[in-house]
């Protein structure tokens, strides 16, 4: 049977081996969500990543995830699996699993889980560029890279 | 009595170290160690103010009491994940995405 996994890892991660984590037989979806390290940040080259975390706490904050989406939608595992350490381009670097008995549950939960992570769970990204490096602190979306080596 | 602080990302780098202990007054609130932890280390001051703290592995107000023993925690805003997120808030919220029974 399916069960839900709340890990951060060091290890490549394998998109197959958490889908049978996560898993039952009276399943009949089961969303995955990779987040892959991107070689640019708004044009400027990133070299690799690297991820620090906060792991006793960002474990229990993705199970807190977990129940919360089970509490919204009909599913029934959750898998949540984050990278920490250096990354390299292409690598995954944040996996979420979700099955459900129908698609519609499992889709939009897989959605929230991604949302809510980058919210609450204690886990950092350092930008490495080959001029320069960064950790990103605040939301990326509204910073500017090319300012943030006067940053601190 | 004493207080394990735990320091990451930027932090870290700025204390030089991954976490330290503080001998702080009985009676502290949380409020009181960031004091305390600023006077040591003067550089963090600018992330007070955006960053959240957590006492025992939870998000935490400036007026919490703290015990011996406690493992407190500065957390930098979040960047975990791959890509801009729209994010608004660390704070718990509800969505009223409920379209669905159970």
């Amino acid at each position: 049977m399916g069960k839900d996994v709340y890990r951060l890892t060091d290890t490549s991660i394998e998109p197959d081996a958490l889908h049978k984590e996560v898993l039952n037989d009276h399943d009949g979806a089961i969303t995955t969500f990779a987040g892959v390290v991107r070689d640019n940040t708004k044009g400027r080259a990133t070299q690799y990543l690297v991820y620090d975390a906060y792991r006793e706490m960002a474990e229990k904050k993705m199970r807190e995830i977990g129940e919360e989406m089970k509490d919204r939608w009909e599913i029934d595992c959750v898998g949540i699996l984050h990278g920490t350490g250096k990354m390299e381009i292409g690598d995954i670097s944040v996996l979420i699993a979700v099955s459900s008995p129908h698609r519609k549950a499992s889709l939009e939960a897989c959605h929230y889980a991604i949302d809510r992570l980058k919210e609450t769970v204690p886990i950092w990204k350092k930008e490495v560029w080959v001029d320069g490096e960064a950790w990103i602190e605040g939301d990326p979306s509204s910073a500017q890279p090319a300012s943030m080596e006067g940053e601190e | 009595m004493k207080i394990r602080v735990l320091f990451f990302a930027s932090c870290s780098d700025i204390v030089g170290q991954r976490e330290q202990t503080i001998e702080i007054q009985d009676g502290s609130r949380l409020d009181d160690l960031m004091d305390a932890v600023i006077r040591e280390h003067p550089r963090l001051e600018p992330i007070r103010s955006s960053a959240m703290v957590s006492v025992n592995q939870e998000y935490a107000e400036g007026t919490t009491a703290l015990a011996d023993g406690d493992e407190v925690a500065l957390i930098p805003p979040v960047s975990g994940g791959c890509e801009p997120g729209a994010r608004n808030s660390v704070l718990p919220k509800r969505r009223s995405r409920r379209e669905q029974d159970g």
